[in-house]
């Protein structure tokens, strides 16, 4: 018809253009990926199959038929090895949630004794960093594993503190409390007191910083939260009964037990810790520039005041990040519990559970996936925390 | 972990293993039979000061070994706690199994492997302190534990106290047996259970041996023997008739030193068994004189069990039911012919 030969600019064929290649060679990665796992999958679900070896997740329901010494929930032998799973989980939540809280307390301590001008703490802080974490973990397990096991006398011969705490190789025995009526107004005084002390708290910043006026803020809400509390339960008649545990048989009956294992574990885990976690609170200290608290003291604020209000501060934006990194390590750490017997997920469910049902690859993909889960969530947990502290610029 | 690696290897090594030739041809090709067994068992695998082998499971391991190679050295000990046992095997990583393992249902059809035949009968029993005076295990209600994990055991165990009425008892659970006597020997628990072969292997081990008793109970019923994988029958048999040449060589009285005259003997029975009539090696792919090396390697099984963990060892197991049927046990082996 017509010839039109009016062309703007000559036209780039696709393979040459760099946005296209780059998504075309995306593309084929992917491709590739996917196929090598889809077929690596495949290659040991048949060869799984083939072998006699289980494939499903039917073992999940399964009855389990063993016990476990320490399960916050309830199970039996009867109980199913999805249960078992749950146990085990819980137990490695509880040793490595105190453990955490107890590294970071002893941490801090070590950590700002290290710096201290007293020369016998900063020496005794040296001593205990450099010592435990030049020690590898598993020995200092085994290391308090027989350090709180050995001195310990025999059920019958156990150590009693007031005639209701009881101490012997078995581990730990507290009195179980119960609730009596009444009970339910004790906890209501706690709830109004935390709330009232949380409102104070708030008044008292805004008079602070529209008048100067400082308020006693610890002391009242000590009495708000704690005071408030005792006051209702001596008001209802002390609503609380205590079952004190009696020796019959082999051990004790009734009662609370913290099972050595378990101490043993959270020592380990928590001393260990605390050393990279001192570390890690000496030179986020150090970071903050001397001038900081020279300030400070040129104004007339109290050591005390300067550390807590004008240095940790802003230490913590320093400290947060590889603080973060410790808890990490600490979580997967406690998969070191088998060696001391204490019965957490790897214990429990790669253990026992593996063994008896067979089904390796598939618990050991859970395992792996429930210790990712939970860093992750550790590390968004304090990522946050990071976001909330890090330096506000207006 | 050890664990980890085997999970790896299980993924990615099974297209190799499962695709290519039997096991026998592999062992004769790598040139040594890897035999996975107890890490530390008096009497059924143990390594001595030096680094050699000696016991039942190790024994069984030679024998076979010796039926392959005439050699009875070229068999390498890997060492498995009971929790890696199958999963070593099943990838791959031994080529059979002679670690004191329960035979049981669950661990032919779920794990895929097979039993080859019963090298000990055993049961569970439990270990005390001769000090508090207990005469049965019925008297164990409220009593901690001591126990290895991964084991039949720790189900016999849970069973027991559930069909006794629910009597409550802790379990303290270890990675491996060494663990959970240690933890027993400091007081730990009140009793160790396990089966009583390894009970009376383990009490060596304590501080003060003569304290402890093993109380007179048998839980459960441990048949112990070595295990291969499923889908290599030519392998299964290999193993499982290097056994049965074992018993039958006790009851032909064919031992480590007469093996060479029974060469001569006139019983049809004996020569077949060592080859000199028939060949009853080749459907095993091996020589016909394969029963002969084995028993001229490590002897008959009553040599084996006075040698390890009878008479002649420091355990002094009676052979009670590991007797041959012919003298009121029940190890009873099927005829070579």
């Amino acid at each position: 018809m017509t010839d039109t030969t009016t062309r703007i600019a000559p036209r780039v064929s696709p393979w040459n253009n760099p946005v296209i290649r780059g998504w075309i060679w995306q593309f084929v990665l992917l491709v590739a990926l996917l196929v090598l796992t889809w077929s690596a999958v495949e290659n040991a679900a048949t060869n799984m199959a083939s072998r006699g070896i289980p494939t499903g997740f039917d073992f999940w329901n399964r009855s389990a038929g063993f016990d476990i010494n320490q399960t916050l929930i309830p199970f039996t032998n009867q109980s199913t090895y999805g249960q078992a799973f749950w146990v085990g989980l819980v137990n490695t939540l509880l040793v490595s949630v105190i453990a955490i809280v107890l590294a970071t307390i002893i941490g801090f301590l070590v950590g700002v004794g290290r710096l201290s001008k007293n020369w016998i703490v900063a020496r005794l802080a040296t001593i205990y960093v450099e010592t435990l974490r030049n020690i590898p973990l598993l020995l200092q397990l085994l290391f308090w594993y027989n350090a709180v096991l050995k001195p310990l006398p025999n059920p019958r011969d156990s150590l009693s503190l007031f005639g209701a705490i009881y101490i012997n190789n078995r581990g730990l025995i507290l009195p179980e409390w119960h609730w009596g009526q009444g009970a339910d107004y004790v906890l209501i005084a706690l709830c109004a007191g935390i709330v009232a002390a949380i409102v104070y708290t708030l008044r008292a910043r805004r008079l602070q910083a529209a008048t100067g006026q400082q308020s006693p803020v610890f002391f009242i809400s000590l009495g708000l939260v704690v005071g408030l509390p005792l006051l209702v339960f001596a008001v209802m008649g002390a609503p609380l009964s205590l079952t004190v545990p009696q020796l019959r048989g082999f051990n004790f009956v009734g009662g609370i037990r913290v099972l050595p294992e378990f101490v043993a574990l959270l020592l380990g885990l928590s001393l260990y810790t605390a050393c990279f976690i001192a570390e890690i609170v000496r030179s986020g200290i150090q970071s903050v520039a001397h001038g900081q608290s020279e300030a400070a003291h040129a104004l007339g604020v109290r050591q005390s005041l300067t550390l807590r209000l004008i240095v940790i501060p802003q230490a913590m934006r320093v400290i947060i990040p590889p603080l973060t990194n410790q808890y990490l390590n600490l979580i997967k750490n406690s998969s070191l519990a088998v060696f001391v017997g204490y019965p957490d997920l790897v214990q429990v469910f790669m253990g026992t559970v593996l063994n008896q049902t067979g089904a390796a690859v598939q618990v050991i993909a859970i395992t792996m996936g429930i210790y990712l889960l939970i860093s992750l969530l550790t590390s968004l947990g304090m990522g946050i925390y990071n976001q909330r502290m890090t330096l506000k610029e207006r | 972990m050890k664990k980890l690696i085997l999970a790896s290897m299980l993924l990615a090594g099974f297209g190799a293993v499962a695709a290519s030739a039997g096991t026998l041809d592999q062992v004769k090709q790598k040139g040594f039979l890897a035999c996975g067994t107890n890490p530390g068992l008096p009497g059924f695998a143990i390594p001595d000061d030096k680094g050699v082998w000696s016991g039942l499971d190790v024994d069984l391991c030679r024998g076979i070994a010796a039926a392959i190679f005439k050699d009875a050295s070229k068999v390498k000990f890997i060492p498995l706690t009971a929790k890696d046992r199958f999963t070593a095997l099943q990838s791959g990583e031994i080529d059979v199994l002679s670690r004191n393992g329960t035979w049981t249902q669950s661990r032919e059809v779920e794990l895929g492997l097979l039993f080859a035949g019963v090298n000990y009968y055993d049961g569970q029993g439990f270990m005390v302190r001769k000090k508090l005076n207990i005469a049965s295990a019925a008297d164990l209600g409220g009593a901690s534990v001591c126990v290895q994990q991964g084991t039949t055991t720790e189900l016999n165990l849970s069973d027991y106290f559930r069909s006794h009425g629910g009597v409550k008892y802790e379990p303290v659970v270890f990675a491996t047996a060494d663990e959970a006597i240690k933890a027993y020997d400091s007081g730990r628990c009140d009793s160790f259970t396990t089966d009583v072969s390894q009970l009376y292997g383990e009490r060596l081990k304590l501080v003060n041996p003569e304290e402890h008793i093993v109380l007179p109970d048998i839980i459960s019923k441990e048949p112990l023997g070595p295990a291969v994988r499923q889908g290599d029958d030519q392998w299964y048999n290999l193993v499982k008739w290097t056994h049965f040449a074992m018993i039958n060589a006790e009851e032909l009285g064919i031992t480590k030193a007469n093996v060479d005259q029974k060469l001569t003997a006139e019983q049809p029975n004996i020569r077949r068994l060592l080859g000199v009539e028939g060949d009853y090696g080749k459907g095993l792919g091996l020589d016909k004189d394969w029963a002969y090396q084995a028993i001229k390697a490590v002897g008959n099984y009553g040599e084996i069990f006075e040698r390890n963990v009878g008479a002649d060892s420091r355990l002094k197991i009676k052979r009670g039911l590991n007797n041959l049927w012919s003298n009121g046990g029940i190890q009873y082996a099927p005829p070579v012919r």
